[in-house]
């Protein structure tokens, strides 16, 4: 579904934040990056989305090459990847629905953006998709009076709204309290199973990783250090993941 | 084996040194610029205020009458040459001419704040864009309206075309200041999702754009009023700002003088504190 | 939280309503006014023929650089008549703020009075005072300079005043506990935090006055209006034009300089 072949990407032109990175993600399934900040997590997953230009390599996004398309290729791709950010991204001084109906606006006319017209069954899936994220008492506050929990979950309902083949989640729960956490996370390994979307979480908690990922990517130094099932990661393999010697670069963190 | 992490990325404590040292640097330029600035504008006054006195004038004299108009204008107020209501008119008039100068000055300013915008275009766009408007700022407000009453004759569309000039030059640039501090990340996020400028801009720019507009925007609103009345009387642009004129130094009226700044006073003050509200409340909501 | 009674298509039907509405009136208060001043929309479309009047008319001929002398000495007074009255503005404002400010005031009394003679002086129209000053002062840089001076110095009172203010209650009670009178206050405490944002004030100001001089020598017949006045009356416009590129040459280096002191201090 999603293959990663020898990206590289260097800031400066000498500083090296990815050094080879290949890793696959099948389809449904859940996958987590783990690995000391400043390794290039967030770097890969911008990298997915393009909205990073890597030097070189490849991402394949079944079997279409990213890294190969023209400004309007690449929005038609983009449509096709939902993304969740640490910080929720929502434009605050709007309802929660017109946040969630934002995602449908990729297969929408310029005209239709500009004018917020949207057809019936849109509106109506964007309520659904709130009900299902739990917030349909919600759909008409502003985004600035909602919790931290309840934007991120209105970041999943906005991400669904663009009909996703692959959600990629930089940091969810980094700014949210244990229970949130816990709420987030389980709506995304649900999402996955449930509708065959694959899900590319950026973590730094282990144990989260370990409880609702499919399969784990270590990376250190920007370099892949750790690829396979959740459950092959022990607690010495996390401890090589992080092991200090391999941070090349902490400064070059995005 | 909680958040690892943290115990890996702890900042090395070599950084600590060059950093101690920079902000006494800083401080100390400051405080050298502050000096400098202060002993060459205490210069210049000294040097300009002498002078400043013309030869042949009493200046006592002089006091006394401007003191004696003074209190003419603010202690007896009265009309002799015009009637209330047509000075309420000319009120209105420049009330008008304000308000269409800051719609129309808004609307153009918007679109060449957009267009200017450095996430959305190529640097040099917004550098020509910016330098034009500082162009014509450059150049004094009255000059704009008297150069347009030439071209299209003494007049309201005099008026308005040569007052939007600096509407359109003052809004872009703090419109375009505004948008250069908004958080970078909504409009990011919009374009992950494969979104056009066009969206991006209805969408993720506008809203969160609207409480600096509309401060920026009354804000340009009391300006105005206040260029209006001043081109009235410098340009005879009409309005109050032209009553103003003729009492003053056609009739050499001062009772009359007095009710037209009373006028203006109540207008601009009225203005000042529905400014102050109006800010205080769209930046509550933020 | 109780889910509201509203539909989703009654939600974008109100927003499509309110948004509706707000330009309807907005364009009809536009179409009031144009109606009710004179103006013409179809004017707007004109606008470029200023431009191109001014570029075709105002470019300064060999005959026209002959005011250069004439103008240049304008342009110099003119910037020391803004410094002069801004800097004079500055220290009665500097005073004033001290004595009003509600943080340093011992007396609500005093606040009120000051904050409502600051906003007498800076929104009486600069037009007002340079007439009124004119019938008194007669025709001269003085009269200039005192218009400018008291809506500098309404203004400046004003900004200092909430400069002032933004330093903060507690600080002051910190200087004041350690035994401070209200002097040593100002002078060791307050002054030497504050006076890069003063500064800022007053460089602002001498920029607008440079900007607001222009008219004022219009009306009161001196300086660097009064020549532009008197050569555009006359349609010697080559001549006007070299007023107008003395003015930007003026405003723009004021301007830069202003900045870059402006960055020095920041």
């Amino acid at each position: 579904m999603l293959e990663v072949k020898h990206l590289m990407k260097s800031y400066d032109g000498h500083k090296r934040s990815l050094t080879d990175v290949s890793f696959t993600v099948a389809t449904g399934e859940v996958a987590a990056i783990i690995g000391p900040s400043g390794a290039g997590k967030t770097t890969i997953l911008r990298s997915i989305n393009q909205l990073i230009k890597d030097d070189e390599g490849q991402v394949l996004l079944n079997e279409l090459d990213m890294r190969q398309l023209n400004r309007s290729q690449l929005r038609q791709a983009r449509q096709n990847i939902g993304m969740i950010f640490q910080n929720y991204n929502l434009i605050e001084p709007l309802t929660a629905i017109e946040n969630v109906l934002h995602g449908c606006l990729g297969n929408k006319s310029t005209l239709a953006g500009i004018f917020s017209l949207y057809r019936q069954s849109e509106k109506e899936e964007a309520l659904q998709l709130l009900q299902k994220v739990g917030l349909g008492n919600f759909a008409y506050q502003q985004c600035r009076h909602l919790s931290g929990g309840q934007k991120q979950r209105v970041g999943i309902a906005r991400a669904l709204m663009q009909h996703p083949k692959l959600i990629l989640c930089d940091e969810p729960i980094a700014s949210l309290d244990p229970k949130s956490s816990t709420l987030v996370m389980e709506t995304l390994r649900q999402l996955a199973i449930e509708e065959h979307i694959s899900v590319l979480i950026n973590l730094h908690q282990v144990d989260i990783s370990r409880q609702y990922a499919d399969h784990i990517i270590g990376i250190n130094g920007g370099q892949v250090v750790f690829d396979d099932h959740a459950e092959a990661l022990t607690d010495t393999a996390a401890a090589q993941i992080y092991r200090k010697d391999l941070v090349l670069n902490e400064e070059a963190a995005v | 084996m909680i958040k690892p992490e943290k115990q890996l990325t702890i900042p090395t404590p070599t950084a600590k040194g060059p950093q101690f040292k920079m902000p006494v640097k800083l401080k100390d330029r400051r405080r050298v610029t502050i000096y400098l600035t202060l002993l060459v504008l205490a210069y210049l006054t000294m040097v300009t205020l002498p002078t400043m006195l013309p030869d042949h004038l009493n200046l006592k004299t002089a006091s006394l009458t401007f003191l004696q108009n003074i209190q003419i204008m603010f202690f007896h107020p009265g009309l002799s040459n015009t009637t209330f209501v047509q000075l309420i008119q000319a009120l209105l008039e420049s009330i008008l001419l304000a308000f269409l100068t800051t719609l129309i000055g808004s609307v153009i300013a918007f679109v060449l704040a957009l267009v200017s915008f450095r996430q959305l275009v190529p640097a040099w766009v917004g550098l020509a864009i910016q330098s034009f408007m500082a162009l014509i700022r450059a150049i004094p407000n009255v000059l704009w309206v008297l150069i347009y009453s030439v071209v299209f004759g003494l007049g309201a569309n005099a008026a308005v075309i040569g007052l939007t000039f600096h509407s359109v030059a003052y809004l872009t640039k703090v419109y375009t200041d505004s948008m250069e501090e908004l958080e970078p990340d909504a409009i990011e996020t919009m374009r992950a999702m494969g979104l056009k400028n066009g969206p991006i801009i209805r969408q993720a720019l506008v809203p969160n754009f609207i409480p600096s507009y509309l401060s920026w925007t009354f804000i340009r609103f009391e300006i105005n009023f206040a260029d209006a009345v001043a081109v009235g009387a410098a340009a005879g642009a009409g309005g109050i700002g032209y009553q103003l004129f003729m009492a003053s130094s056609f009739y050499f009226n001062f009772h009359e003088v007095g009710v037209i700044v009373y006028l203006i006073l109540v207008f601009a003050i009225l203005l000042e504190i529905a400014s102050y509200h109006l800010r205080k409340r769209v930046m509550g909501n933020q | 939280m109780t889910p509201k009674a509203l539909t989703i298509s009654q939600f974008f039907f109100k927003k499509r309503l309110h948004l509706t509405l707000l330009v309807l009136i907005l364009g009809l208060a536009y179409v009031v006014s144009s109606i009710g001043l004179g103006f013409q929309t179809t004017a707007l479309f004109h606008a470029q023929d200023g431009l191109i009047w001014l570029l075709h008319n105002f470019i300064p001929n060999a005959e026209s650089m002959r005011y250069w002398q004439d103008i240049g000495h304008q342009l110099v007074r003119t910037f020391l008549i803004a410094v002069t009255s801004t800097t004079c503005a500055a220290v009665i404002s500097l005073f004033l703020a001290a004595l009003g400010a509600n943080t340093l005031s011992l007396n609500n009394a005093v606040t009120w009075f000051i904050r409502g003679f600051s906003s007498l002086m800076r929104n009486i129209p600069i037009v007002a005072w340079a007439m009124i000053l004119l019938f008194s002062f007669k025709q001269n840089d003085l009269t200039g300079f005192l218009a400018l001076f008291f809506m500098t110095m309404g203004f400046l009172t004003r900004a200092f005043m909430e400069t002032i203010e933004d330093f903060g209650m507690d600080k002051i009670e910190a200087l004041q506990a350690t035994g401070a009178n209200y002097l040593q206050v100002i002078f060791q405490g307050l002054l030497p935090e504050i006076a890069a944002a003063l500064l800022s004030w007053v460089l602002y100001m001498i920029e607008n006055n440079v900007r607001d001089a222009t008219l004022v020598g219009l009306l009161t017949g001196t300086g660097i209006g009064f020549i532009f006045d008197l050569y555009f009356k006359g349609m010697r416009y080559g001549a006007a034009g070299l007023v107008v590129l003395a003015v930007i040459i003026l405003v723009v280096g004021v301007e830069v300089i202003s900045n870059l002191i402006g960055r020095l201090i920041e």
